[in-house]
């Protein structure tokens, strides 16, 4: 590839501009293993006592139980996701339903609309289903949500398989369910592979929905856990455990973006290669 | 197995793409379904195939109204046009599909799988994906996938479109050997005639929908009953003039020619608008009613050149002759028509 212009004027700028949060970041790390004297700006002595959560339940709870929930609440968002969205968006892509344009219109709607506007509304339902205040209800809360994105992320990637290939499954002999299952599902096999990541990072960070719909069970994620430890008005008020907790909570994600880093890109992409 | 086509109709929510149309195709022919694009060939083809279903009229395999069945339960092999292999899957794969959704067993597939390999000459690239083969070569992969579950019917849509001029020429004998290997039945839609003409048994030209002619090559090219038909068989193609019949003969238009109508070509009367149609290799030296013109245009050919012979009415002519140096851009020529061979339609487009 050529340039038609110079690097280093645009690396000096971003760099700039993106240093406050590489300092943001450095000093979280540093300061999850370290103590600072009062008044001082740089730290003085190493220390592990910022992590002794990981052991000890009495600071906010057992950190490994709500880890596992958080896990669960996490990969459940994902199998829901997207199966559902692998089957809905074919369906919206390719069959011939009645009403879908109005399903389209109801997907796109359902997506622009913000979560938190519809949580006293939400918050009914499963007061009237008995699923208030239960892991079950969260779940399903949370992937309903979520659902309207991967249905339209998937329906772009069943658009840009040829039909072709579905007309020459069917002459072949196959059903309609094969031919999706073993011709069709392949070629979108990126899309769902991103949406998969997306949908467990979306659900790992999620705070909102767990606090409001499930406040007083035994089912606590990260994000609250966190957000408990950092309530400014508590006796043992501790900012670098604060800090080490959030840098603990970041760690999977880190994780699953560095794995996944090019198949995320897919998503922005969008589609397969014919 | 024989194809009957009957009164066969097609709508596309309110727009009629095929009315009533009827079709035969003989058992073991190839037939040609040629028309321009959009005429609808590619419709008929896939209301064969039972991937659209007809709005009316009756699919007949045999004896066997199939236009009610599903695709699956008709046993048809088609080649699409880009080929429509799975991509995720080796040629191999591609070829046993069709017998893997069939429940066949592995030794079975195995089996079948090679020797229709073998038959389209592709056994050296099993292991590949379509990604990896050339065009001619996912061409191969596709015939195979089509006919390895021995259909008793084989469609092909536009199946060299995609081909470089070299391979398409290499795989249109090799589509019409394997077709005669196998003495299937074919349907081949294309729109291009030399296509129709050098593979097929007979050809269907058909024009918006309908079929105007069904013949064999020859006849078709040394008999077309409309002028859409002459004008859409022949390389280089066929000039049309503007005339007018008086008694024995006919006028061109604004110019001081005359041609003897040609015998067996029913009488216009006498002043009609008829419009004469004279292939290339009819008009050149040695024919018989001398035409007067300037060359327009000179395109070699290599073996053969084609001349364009502007008349003083504005109307061009082509004459294609053995390559000859004497005669260049500019220069008046004055060459003779076979009249016999001279083609005359009505204003509407039929063959008097
Ligand atoms: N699925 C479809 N929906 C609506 N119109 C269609 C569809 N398929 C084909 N047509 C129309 O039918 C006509 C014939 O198309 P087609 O059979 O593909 O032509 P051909 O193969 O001869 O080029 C065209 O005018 C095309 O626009
Ligand atoms: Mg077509």
């Amino acid at each position: 590839m050529t340039r038609n212009f110079s690097a280093w004027p645009v690396l000096l700028v971003l760099s700039l501009i993106s240093l406050p949060l590489a300092i943001m970041y450095a000093s979280v790390f540093v300061d999850s293993f370290t103590n600072t004297p009062p008044g001082a700006i740089l730290p003085n002595e190493f220390t592990l006592a910022h992590w002794r959560f990981l052991v000890d339940p009495s600071i906010a709870g057992n950190i490994w139980v709500a880890t596992l929930n958080t896990f669960i609440f996490a990969l459940s968002m994902v199998v829901i996701v997207t199966t559902i969205s692998a089957m809905g968006g074919y369906a919206v892509s390719r069959l011939n339903l009645p009403y879908r344009r109005f399903f389209l219109a109801g997907i796109m709607v359902m997506h622009a609309f913000p979560s938190v506007t519809l949580i006293i509304g939400v918050f009914l339902v499963l007061q009237f289903a008995g699923l208030y205040d239960t892991l079950a209800g969260v779940i399903m809360v949370k992937a309903t949500l979520m659902l309207p994105f991967g249905i339209w992320i998937m329906k772009g990637f069943y658009d840009a398989v040829p039909w072709e290939i579905e007309m020459a499954g069917v002459q072949d002999g196959a059903s309609r369910f094969t031919v999706w299952r073993r011709l069709i599902l392949p070629q979108v096999k990126p899309g769902l592979i991103a949406l998969g990541v997306f949908a467990f990072l979306d659900g790992w960070g999620e705070y909102l929905l767990p606090r409001i719909l499930a406040p007083t069970s035994e089912f606590r994620v990260l994000s609250v856990y966190l957000q408990q430890i950092s309530v400014t008005d508590s006796i043992n008020y501790d900012f670098n455990l604060f800090k080490s907790v959030g840098l603990y909570y970041t760690l999977p994600v880190l994780i699953v973006f560095i794995v996944f880093q090019n198949r995320l890109m897919n998503i922005f992409g969008g589609g397969t290669k014919g | 197995m024989p194809i009957q086509l009957q009164d066969f109709t097609k709508r596309f929510d309110n727009t009629t793409v095929i009315e009533r149309m009827n079709l035969e195709v003989h058992d073991g022919e190839m037939l040609a379904l040629l028309g321009p694009s959009g005429c609808g060939k590619s419709t008929t083809l896939l209301a064969i195939s039972g991937i659209h279903r007809v709005n009316g009229g009756q699919i007949l395999f045999g004896e066997e109204d199939v236009s009610e069945q599903p695709s699956q339960k008709r046993n048809v092999g088609v080649v699409f046009q880009n080929y429509a292999l799975y991509p995720h899957m080796t040629a191999y794969q591609n070829i046993a599909f069709p017998l893997e959704v069939r429940g066949m067993g592995r030794e079975q597939i195995d089996k079948e799988v090679r020797a229709i390999a073998a038959l389209v000459h592709i056994e050296q690239y099993l292991e590949r994906r379509p990604g990896q083969l050339s065009g001619g070569q996912q061409q191969r992969v596709a015939l195979a996938r089509a006919l390895v579950r021995k259909p008793g019917v084989l469609l092909l849509d536009e199946p060299l479109a995609n081909l470089d001029a070299k391979l398409r020429l290499e795989m249109r004998s090799e589509i019409r050997r394997i077709q005669q290997e196998t003495g299937i039945t074919a349907i081949l839609v294309t729109h291009d005639q030399v296509e129709a003409m050098s593979m097929c048994d007979r050809i269907a030209i058909m024009n918006e929908g309908q079929i105007i002619q069904i013949d064999t090559p020859t006849e078709m090219y040394r008999n077309p009953k409309t002028q859409f038909v002459a004008g859409f068989l022949g390389n280089p193609p066929i000039a049309f003039v503007n005339g007018r019949a008086s008694g024995e003969a006919i006028r061109l238009d604004a110019d001081e020619v005359t041609l003897p109508l040609p015998t067996g070509a029913r009488r216009p009367k006498d002043g009609e608008p008829i419009v004469v149609g004279i292939r290339p290799e009819i008009f050149g030296v040695n024919g018989g009613s001398p035409i007067g013109g300037r060359v327009s245009f000179v395109e070699t050919q290599g073996r053969e050149n084609l001349y364009d012979v502007a008349l003083p009415s504005g109307a061009v002519l082509r004459s294609i002759q053995p390559v000859r140096h004497d005669i260049s851009v500019g220069d008046q020529v004055t060459w003779g028509v076979n009249p016999d061979a001279l083609m005359v339609f009505s204003q509407d487009g039929t063959r008097l």
